[in-house]
């Protein structure tokens, strides 16, 4: 799995770290996303894929093959 | 519903029946007018949006902003200014663009994920006291009066640097700029200018001696904010910080209560406490009456062509019930993942304190569910008053045993 994070669309709610902490974080200054591990493990891709559906900005995109 | 010329437009919000159950309308006009004309409490014609994919678009979609009052667009108050979208503070703050971003951005690091998670174990000792307290007058009490709605007005208060011991002045100040139906003009305007001077002197006082919150940050960093700039931020924080939380603490309890299997699954199980709360979030059957947006060009939806000028109302809970989106979307699922509602919007506009709502969600049910397991309704669920006349929704009270 390879995580991709889009900060221009990034609205910064914060819903991937409240989530998955291991895998997202925010910028202290702004509240926006920072991609802390593009190749998650297996153990963490169901809450990632979680993550993804339902980040209010549409900012994750998740490639299950890559 | 399809109408001839002669019928008059179909109010929205509609009406519900019981405080827990969604109008029955909102099922048939997803399945038979997903884009309907309708007319708000002003009178003003909207264009109705119920379903899942058409809420998202248009919520997620730049081509559509929020109004100003320049737009002429539709209001949803039956006051002449149209209530608290059209309201001066809001237009003070920038809503489109490059500024609208910055000025969420400089909001928005106050608000992340590591914030709410060290605000958790003072929530938790709050959430303690509170319930001790309602415990300590008997049963039966009130979980909105007592719990529900003083602590999200603690903990926002704490993050403004307000004291949370004025709250049943700015409860009322919200009350009545949250109103559709309820206050006139007149009174509308002085809650306005009154909550107007409260936060004005605060900030002087900021300004003066500056503590570790919101406001004084604001005014270290704000580039020079204006005092109504500062002033309208501080209003938006505190009346969307804590009536649309309390409001769904009280709301999410009533439904856990009501088919009390699902509360006795929590029990079981609290571990579901994180997918119960987006459950409840989701299956919010009085949400209030959910967001505008307005266009100046034509635009598609599910085959409807809507005008340059359209004022569309989206309506997020309306959306959270549509089959094509959700397997089973009328039953409650405390275990449902993923559940990407649409409660707290979508887009450039999602709601900022989604995090907090969240935090705050779960930690009251976490403490809930381990102080007094016994909880129940002390009324039958068919029983409950709904809130009625704001934009924002709500139980009136809700009366509980334990």
């Amino acid at each position: 799995m390879k995580v991709v994070v889009d900060e221009e669309k990034c609205c910064g709610a914060g819903t991937c770290v409240l989530l998955a902490p291991d895998v997202f974080d925010q910028r202290d200054e702004d509240g926006i996303v920072i991609l802390l591990d593009e190749r998650p493990g297996e153990g963490l891709h169901k809450i990632v894929r979680e993550a993804a559906s339902v980040c209010p900005g549409a900012a994750i995109t998740v490639s299950e093959n890559a | 519903m399809p109408q001839s010329h002669t019928d008059p437009l179909p109010r929205f919000p509609f009406g519900a029946e019981a405080a827990l159950e969604p109008p029955a309308e909102w099922a048939e006009f997803r399945d038979k007018c997903p884009v309907a004309r309708v007319a708000l409490a002003s009178g003003d014609e909207a264009a109705l949006i119920t379903r899942y994919d058409d809420v998202k678009s248009v919520l997620s979609d730049p081509r559509f902003t929020r109004p100003t009052a320049a737009d002429n667009a539709a209001r949803v108050a039956d006051t002449e200014s149209g209530g608290v979208f059209n309201s001066e503070m809001a237009s003070v703050l920038p809503q489109h663009g490059e500024d609208h971003l910055t000025w969420r951005r400089m909001i928005g690091k106050w608000f992340t994920a590591k914030r709410m998670n060290a605000l958790r174990p003072g929530m938790a000792a709050m959430a303690g006291r509170l319930i001790d307290e309602m415990v300590a007058k008997g049963a039966p009490g009130d979980l909105k009066a007592g719990v529900a709605f003083p602590l999200p007005v603690w903990v926002i208060c704490d993050m403004l640097g307000v004291p949370d011991t004025d709250r049943e002045r700015f409860a009322h100040w919200s009350d009545v700029m949250l109103s559709m139906t309820r206050y006139t003009q007149e009174e509308f305007d002085a809650a306005q200018t009154e909550f107007g001077r409260y936060m004005g002197g605060h900030i002087a006082a900021k300004r003066a001696e500056p503590g570790d919150d919101i406001l004084s940050a604001l005014i270290a960093d704000g580039a020079g904010w204006s005092d109504a700039k500062l002033a309208a931020t501080g209003i938006g924080l505190l009346i969307a910080g804590h009536e649309t939380t309390a409001n769904m603490i009280a709301k999410m309890v009533a439904m856990l209560l009501a088919d009390r299997s699902r509360w006795e699954e929590l029990l079981a199980d609290p571990s579901l406490v994180r997918t119960a709360v987006e459950e409840s979030l989701r299956l919010d059957a009085n949400a209030g009456v959910g967001m505008q947006r307005f266009i100046t060009e034509e635009f598609e939806l599910s085959g409807t062509v809507l005008p340059p000028g359209t004022t569309a109302m989206c309506s997020m809970a309306a959306a959270n019930r549509d089959e094509r989106a959700f397997e089973h979307a009328a039953d409650m699922d405390l275990g449902r993942s993923p559940n990407p509602h649409l409660a707290f919007g979508a887009g450039a506009h999602a709601c900022l304190g989604q995090p907090l709502a969240r935090t705050e969600l779960q930690v009251v049910l976490e403490v809930l569910l381990r102080e007094l397991p016994s909880l129940e309704l002390a009324v039958p669920a068919a029983e409950l008053r709904p809130v009625e006349g704001l934009a924002v929704g709500g139980l009136r009270e809700l009366p509980v045993r334990w």
